[in-house]
């Protein structure tokens, strides 16, 4: 292992002084201090010295030379003003052929996204306080975005887009609210991509884009959450509520699930309760109204028996009974829950019923499962209790014989 | 003329020598005193074992002894083998019952100085029996292969590999390989139903054989009104049988209510379940060895316990040649307090490990 | 003597009983199963010829389902019909030739990997083997 190292290091010396000379760039900014040391520092983990790339190949000037003068020749840009970053980036980053020497599949129309973006737009417009290219992917230590450490790996952008989003004083100037980053985490997007560590949970730019970022449009919003939830969308799409919402102007799954404070959905968004969503429209005793009734009523039903399953299962197998077979069963009736769940979306009641029929003849062959189980428990203590009696007799005929010994 | 059963008895009088046997049996006698229900345990530890024997032979029918199966066979046992679950329970609770019965035994036997002579070597096999049994009882418990056996069997080889010199050796021996593995299962079986039955058997025989010759001992200092003499047929096999019945009805209350648990099937490659412990009757040795400091002076403290334990169970075994004021029929106060002090330990260090699992 | 009788009648009686409600369990517990056989880690799925090809079924393993597919080419191959999303039992889509969740419409590869929808993981996938006319699956180790 040592010695691999070792080779290694050797390689990474030699290539490294073949394929150019000395970086004098580096070598200066080091003997400074702070802001003028720090990029020297972070182009160490950059992912465009990765690459080869070097300070002169952005900023120009030549670091061959010890000669401050002599390095900030005629090609020396410095660092761009914050208007011009775009631009700076998108030299390359816009130039196919350049950039396919390097990474053949990387996009190239970043920068003619970021036109078509917000921040883009008040850019053009002379607003130097939105977001540019190193808001996001940061300066000198840019990293590759399925880099855990990149400001743009999934679980960090958040706080990324945060940074400017969830500043109120620097939001109320453009009359947005600031609280979308928190709402989000108590998402259940954040709760999958932060508790379950499940990368796919969507963050801001999954929804919202990221180089052409815009908020998504009201009726745009469900081709947007259907990426994922396919068939919630499907089943809406398929149900009397498109053409509703279509003409009363609602946006799809937001009306019900809100945006970025999307919570895990429950039972209780269903029906006529306090949480329901269908009383936001539907009025009192209206044919809807009812029908949302009928639904809660059979999926509670539903959701008891499967309660009361389990609880006899429960009880049977603290009582040491074998149970493994119905709790096999239960577990179909569970994908039929979760089923019925999302054919909720489609409101196809005779296709909602039909499923609930199935599940509730699977849920009576393990309720009777369940009951017999504490039939056996039963039987058990029934024997122990005959079982006990002939002890019984058994101790009190012993006691009596002893007694009757030992008087002789 | 004499009836059919006279003449049966005829027979296998002649060939036996029954009824010499029983001439035997009815001279007999056994001191009865304030002391007397402690003498029991004897019968009811020999009452456990018969049961563990025959249960035993009962579970061999549908165990497996192999890492892919075992866990499978016993929730075949308790979930389709009609009543299973019972021959395994009472198997498990009357392993416990025993053990526990075991060391009643000989603490009884302890106090009572019943090890003076003649019955040092009474002593001695029981205190191989004890041995014995506990080995009984860390090898049953893994034979399910369920998780919680599975790491405590770890746990508890792990001690016996700190053991200097033969330490790693016996490890090896035991788990079929450096560490627990699916090759342990079929040795820890070996050992439960053949290894150990057979030096049972032997010791056994001797302990019982020495029990019927030297009779029952009397405590010391009791004077002759205190003690009565009781015949040993069938007065006191009565009473040892009016003990053995209540037994068999606790074992069937717990069994009936508290049916042995199958646990989750044991996974080699799992990482260990926080909190693990062996079984309740080695958790004084297992609680000493994990608050013990690792440096004592210049020696490890693990194998500093260990040898403790050593010592202080070679102590125990050589009691009787010991405790001289015994020997001459007096009673030592410096045995007494010693034998309070190790059940004090026991006890104490015991329910250490169940009420402040974090130490 | 009358009371003498009635102990030993007692004694009797109580020793008999108490011996036949401890013979019954033991009889009945050597008396063979129903089921006679144990279940261990291999599990048989079915039996060959059993699926069609591009055809599937659903079998019981360990105390979760499985799914066996019969693949267009007649290659067998078995999986966890649990959905890594919501733990739904999954099917086998012919069609398409992918594995199909119904719940969310999530969509494996027969390898297990996932194509499209919620599913955070592959599924786990099985070793299959044939032992004269029945299919054996396993875990994998």
């Amino acid at each position: 292992m040592k010695r691999k190292l070792i080779f290694i290091f050797f390689v990474l010396l030699i290539g490294g002084n073949l394929s150019g000379e000395e970086n004098n760039c580096i070598k200066c900014h080091m003997e400074l201090e702070d802001e003028l040391k720090a990029p020297a520092i972070l182009f160490e983990n950059d992912i465009h010295r990765e690459y080869g790339l070097k300070c002169n190949d952005c900023h120009g000037g030549n670091p061959s030379v010890e000669d401050i003068d002599l390095a900030k020749d005629k090609t020396f840009k410095g660092a761009p003003p914050r208007n011009q970053i775009p631009e700076f980036c998108g030299s390359c980053h816009s130039n196919p052929n350049y950039m396919r020497k390097y990474n053949p599949s990387l996009r190239v129309d970043q920068l003619s996204l970021y036109w078509t973006s917000q921040h883009g737009k008040l850019l053009r417009k002379g607003d130097t306080k939105v977001a540019v290219c190193s808001d996001c992917h940061g300066v000198h230590g840019i990293r590759k975005a399925i880099n855990p450490k990149s400001k743009t790996f999934p679980w960090n952008i958040p706080s990324t887009c945060g940074n400017c989003h969830s500043n109120k004083e620097l939001m109320k100037e453009y009359g947005i609210p600031a609280n979308q980053e928190k709402d989000y985490r108590e998402s259940v997007h954040a709760k999958a991509l932060y508790e379950k560590k499940d990368l796919s949970a969507p963050v801001c730019n999954d929804c919202h884009g990221n180089h052409g970022a815009l908020p998504p449009e009201l009726t745009s919003i469900a081709y947007v959450c259907r990426q994922c939830h396919l068939s919630s969308s499907e089943l809406f799409s398929s149900s009397p509520h498109k053409t509703a919402f279509d003409e009363l102007g609602l946006s799809e799954c937001e009306a019900c699930h809100g945006n970025h404070k999307i919570l895990p959905p429950t039972d209780e968004m269903l029906g006529i309760g306090e949480k329901a969503v269908c009383i936001k429209c539907h009025e009192v005793d209206s044919k809807p109204y009812n029908i949302a009734k009928l639904l809660k009523q059979k999926l509670n039903n539903y959701l008891n028996r499967i309660d009361l399953a389990e609880t006899l299962l429960d009880k049977a197998q603290k009582s040491g009974v074998e149970v493994s077979e119905p709790r096999f069963k239960l577990r179909e009736v569970n994908t039929i829950l979760i089923q019925v769940r999302d054919l909720i979306h489609g409101l196809n009641i005779k296709e909602i019923e039909e499923k609930l029929k199935n599940g509730n003849k699977l849920l009576d062959e393990i309720i009777e499962a369940g009951n017999s189980a504490l039939k056996e428990v039963k039987f058990r203590r029934k024997g122990l209790i005959i079982t006990l009696i002939f002890i019984f007799i058994l101790a009190i005929a012993l006691l009596l014989k002893i007694r009757q010994i030992s008087k002789k | 003329m004499k009836t059919f059963w006279e003449k049966i008895w005829l027979y296998f009088d002649y060939r036996f020598k029954i009824s010499d046997l029983a001439q035997l049996t009815k001279k007999k006698k056994v001191p009865e005193h304030k002391y007397s229900f402690w003498y029991y345990f004897g019968g009811i530890c020999l009452f456990l074992f018969i049961i563990q024997v025959i249960t035993g032979i009962l579970l061999l029918l549908y165990y497996t002894p192999s890492a892919d199966s075992a866990f499978e066979s016993i929730q075949y046992i308790m979930s389709q083998v009609k009543f299973g679950w019972l021959i395994r329970s009472v198997h498990s609770w009357s392993a416990n019952l025993l053990i526990g019965a075991i060391f009643i035994h000989m603490f009884s036997t302890f106090f009572l100085r019943a090890y003076r002579p003649p019955r040092e070597l009474t002593w001695v096999t029981g205190f191989f029996l004890l041995l014995i049994f506990l080995a009984f009882g860390f090898t049953g418990y893994l034979l399910p292969w369920n998780k919680l056996a599975f790491f405590a069997t770890r746990v508890g080889t792990d001690i016996v590999g700190i053991v200097p010199i033969i330490g790693e050796k016996l490890k090896t021996f035991l788990l079929g390989g450096k560490v627990i593995s699916n090759a342990t299962l079929p040795r820890f079986f070996w050992i439960h139903v053949a290894v150990l039955p057979f030096i049972t058997v032997l010791i056994l025989g001797v302990h019982l054989l020495l029990v019927q010759t030297l009779g029952m001992s009397t405590p010391i200092g009791l004077s002759d009104r205190e003690v009565k003499e009781i015949p040993f047929f069938p007065n006191f096999v009565l009473k040892d049988f009016l003990a053995w019945i209540l037994i068999l009805g606790l074992i069937g209350i717990l069994c009936v209510f508290f049916p042995w648990e199958i646990g989750e099937k044991a996974d080699p490659f799992a990482s260990a379940p926080p909190g693990i412990k062996p079984e309740w009757y080695f958790t004084f040795m297992f609680t000493t060895l994990k608050i013990i400091p690792s440096k004592i002076l210049f020696i490890e403290g693990e194998k500093l316990a260990l040898f403790g334990f050593f010592i202080g169970g070679l102590f125990w075994l050589l009691i009787p040649f010991l405790d001289k004021k015994a020997q001459k029929e007096e009673k030592s106060k410096l045995f007494f307090i010693i034998g309070l002090l190790i059940l004090i330990y026991i006890i104490v260090m015991t329910l250490v490990t169940y009420f402040f699992p974090k130490l | 003597m009358k009371r003498r009788r009635f102990i030993d009648f007692l004694l009797g009686g109580g020793i008999a009983g108490t011996i036949i409600t401890f013979l019954y369990p033991v009889l009945k517990y050597i008396w063979p199963p129903k089921q006679s056989e144990v279940i261990v880690k291999s599990v048989v799925a079915g039996k060959i010829n059993e699926l069609a090809p591009n055809t599937y079924k659903i079998f019981k393993f360990g105390s979760s389902p499985g799914i066996l597919i019969n693949t267009k080419e007649g290659e067998l191959k078995a999986f966890t019909a649990v959905c890594t999303h919501l733990s739904c039992t999954v099917t086998y889509d012919g069609d398409t030739e992918t594995i199909f969740c119904p719940c969310h419409n999530g969509r494996f590869d027969l390898k297990g990997n996932v194509i499209s929808g919620p599913p955070p993981r592959p599924l786990e996938a099985y070793n299959v083997e044939i032992v004269g006319e029945k299919i054996l699956v396993s875990k994998r180790t």
